[in-house]
């Protein structure tokens, strides 16, 4: 099987996209000529054509604007936004216009626009980029919400997201590009082709959209995350030689409640982590719904570790990022709760 | 129109030089890994900041950008908080908080640098109508590159300017690339002063590799917003010597060493240096002497930064609301 870093799989996503479908275009900021600040789109003007990969002005406004009445208009776009700092600017024309045309048309019409953008910290980006705003999204009806943390997933869900009728908003966690990072920032980088998720086909596969995975099976605890925090559960358990269930929920909105309720019926426990700032984050969605659907089965209250209700620092990177010792912290005191 | 003194030429090569050598070390720093995250630099670009904001006092704002140090510096901007924001250490200007693409200082009048392109316009709007509300005769200036007009903030700041009459300065320093996408490749103007037209303001092209044209251009401007006459859209055509982000100039993919090389022959430091020697204002060995002393003054600071401490983990959640 082909090993790919996280970058390679989305640009072999949209690659093979443009190839089966006439319609898809790409659009963005130093996307074509330049091949994208991360490299993803890297020779996918070359190969496909300046009309199908388009370099866009810096006006997100403009492109996400652009992407929906393409998408009205028989195409299908994937547009990018350099760093999901930049998406507020064109935040109107997602919230809206983008996530409402369906609704508001009575089903007439609807534009079947991807927004990919590169979210989350670690990167020593400071506060404009390193932002994680799933949350603002999550929170807006009409749009769906994946963030994958594998390059095998990123893969198959942006392919999913292209040829989803709906829009739908594609975080990338910028600090998996390369490698699985597990937040401990001491240890030199590791590359992908030393994980799993590495393994990516080179043809065409997709993932629903709507599947949460138990990316870890066990019976002390459910930890409920997503993006760079599922490697970082993974090592926090690890290290504390605990049986997690650990899930990854991938698609934020949809959400898999299902695989959740199953999980947590079946540990009575259940940790819930982000990146993004805690109060009215993504996870007090995670936890309203565990509390609603598996109240009687919990043996402790669900907690949280997520970013501090702070902008995202410039000098203070490690303690703002959720890493491995609050998280082992968490589930300690977690499994000793009555 | 206004006269250039001996005193203002030199003060206006001073600050070319200390942002020269204040980036070309910052540069380096972040290379060799000890200042963190992402520098974009404004190395070829000096004039610009330094020949308009002699014009200014602490009480005028301005705004930045993402290449901020250069505006910085020639607002007053001392080296060691400098250096230390970018370090993020306590003793920076922002305690640490900023680092290079956030800081700023409202002592000096500067608003920040800013990670947002297209974040700065709109915001010199406020402050230039806060002067004018308190009937001062201070003055907004906003910098912003050729990628950020294309920004809507940048539009709707500059036509908020212009029904208000406000006392800003909109000074676009285009240097032809956003990031790595050629001007030709992001709009259809090769003007951006032409967009003044839309907005009911002057639209002023300036060369901004020539510190004396910068210094008449921005003084004419800042003279009329002064008398209450308006916002001004200063076009000035220059150069990033570097990439976009760290010091790597040539051998890139989206531009040719062969226009680097050009613009590198209008060096704006040689040219003021060349002229000053030929007016018998500053000979080449008192030229050299500033840098000299710049120079110790930067190695100094990058000390003071290195030695300072790291901000107490306890401060991250200070300052997020007033109390
Ligand atoms: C809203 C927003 N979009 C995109 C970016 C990424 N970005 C940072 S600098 C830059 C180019 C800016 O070009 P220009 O305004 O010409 O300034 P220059 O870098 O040339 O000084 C871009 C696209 C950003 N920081 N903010
Ligand atoms: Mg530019």
């Amino acid at each position: 099987m082909p090993q790919m870093n996280m970058i390679q799989a989305l640009n072999s996503a949209m690659d093979i996209m443009l190839t089966r479908d006439p319609s898809v275009v790409v659009i963005g900021e130093d996307v074509g000529y330049f091949g994208g600040v991360f490299r993803t789109t890297d020779g996918l003007q070359r190969k496909h054509g300046e009309h199908r990969v388009i370099d866009a002005p810096i006006a997100e406004g403009g492109i996400i604007g652009a992407a929906i009445g393409m998408g009205v208009n028989g195409l299908r776009p994937i547009a990018e936004i350099q760093f999901a700092d930049y998406i507020y600017p064109g935040f109107d024309q997602i919230a809206s216009q983008l996530a409402k045309l369906r609704y508001r048309t009575g089903g007439d019409f609807f534009a079947p626009v991807t927004v990919r953008t590169p979210c989350g910290g670690g990167i020593r980006g400071g506060q404009t980029h390193s932002q994680s705003p799933e949350g603002l999204f999550t929170h807006v009806a009409g749009l769906k919400v994946v963030m994958p943390s594998t390059p095998y997933d990123a893969k198959g869900l942006l392919i999913s997201a292209v040829e989803d009728d709906d829009p739908v908003i594609f975080f990338e966690p910028k600090r998996l590009y390369n490698g699985p990072f597990d937040g401990d920032h001491d240890k030199p980088a590791v590359p992908w082709s030393t994980h799993p998720g590495g393994e990516v086909p080179e043809d065409y596969y997709s993932l629903p959209i709507g599947r949460a995975e138990v990316v870890s099976a066990g019976d002390d605890l459910t930890i409920l995350c997503y993006g760079t925090m599922v490697h970082v559960a993974q090592a926090s358990a690890a290290r504390l030689g605990v049986a997690a269930d650990i899930i990854d929920i991938r698609t934020l909105l949809p959400l898999d409640v299902a695989t959740l309720k199953q999980s947590v019926e079946k540990t009575g426990r259940c940790l819930v982590l982000h990146e993004a700032t805690r109060f009215s984050g993504y996870g007090a969605e995670l936890v309203a719904t565990i509390v609603e659907e598996c109240f009687y089965a919990l043996e402790a209250p669900v907690r949280r570790v997520c970013g501090w209700d702070t902008p995202y620092p410039h000098a203070f990177e490690w303690e703002y990022f959720p890493g491995q010792k609050r998280v082992m912290v968490a589930i300690e005191n977690l499994l000793e709760e009555e | 129109m206004e006269q250039i003194t001996d005193a203002t030429l030199l003060d206006i090569h001073r600050r070319m030089i200390r942002i020269r050598i204040f980036e070309e070390t910052a540069g380096k720093l972040m290379e060799d890994g000890k200042i963190p995250g992402a520098l974009h630099l404004y190395v070829g670009q000096e004039a610009i900041a330094s020949a308009v904001m002699v014009h200014l006092s602490n009480k005028d704002w301005i705004t930045s950008t993402h290449r901020g140090h250069g505006h910085l510096i020639a607002k007053g901007g001392e080296f060691d908080q400098m250096f230390a924001e970018l370090y993020g250490k306590a003793t920076g200007y922002c305690k640490g908080k900023g680092g290079s693409m956030h800081i700023s200082n409202l002592d000096l009048g500067m608003l920040g640098a800013n990670g947002i392109v297209g974040g700065g316009p709109p915001i010199a709007v406020g402050a230039g109508f806060s002067n004018k509300f308190r009937k001062t005769d201070n003055v907004s200036v906003s910098f912003f590159g050729d990628g950020a007009s294309n920004e809507g903030s940048f539009h709707e700041a500059a036509n908020m300017a212009g029904l208000y009459k406000l006392p800003v300065i909109f000074i676009c320093e285009n240097n032809g690339y956003g990031e790595y996408t050629a001007q030709k490749n992001h709009q259809a103007i090769v003007d951006v002063a032409d967009r003044a037209a839309g907005y009911g303001m002057p639209g002023v092209i300036v060369d901004g590799m020539d510190a004396i044209a910068v210094f008449e251009a921005a003084g004419e401007a800042i003279k009329r917003a002064r008398a209450g006459e308006g916002p001004t859209l200063l076009e000035c055509k220059t150069y990033r010597y570097f990439d976009h982000v760290g010091v790597r100039g040539m051998g890139l993919s989206y531009r040719t060493d062969e226009e680097v090389e050009q613009w590198r022959k209008r060096d704006p430091i040689e040219s003021l240096e060349k002229r000053l020697a030929d007016q018998g204002i500053l000979s080449p060995e008192a030229a050299q002497a500033v840098h000299d002393e710049v120079r110790t003054q930067v190695q100094d600071s990058v000390r003071f930064a290195e030695q300072s401490p790291m901000p107490d983990p306890s401060t991250l959640l200070e300052d997020v609301y007033a109390a």
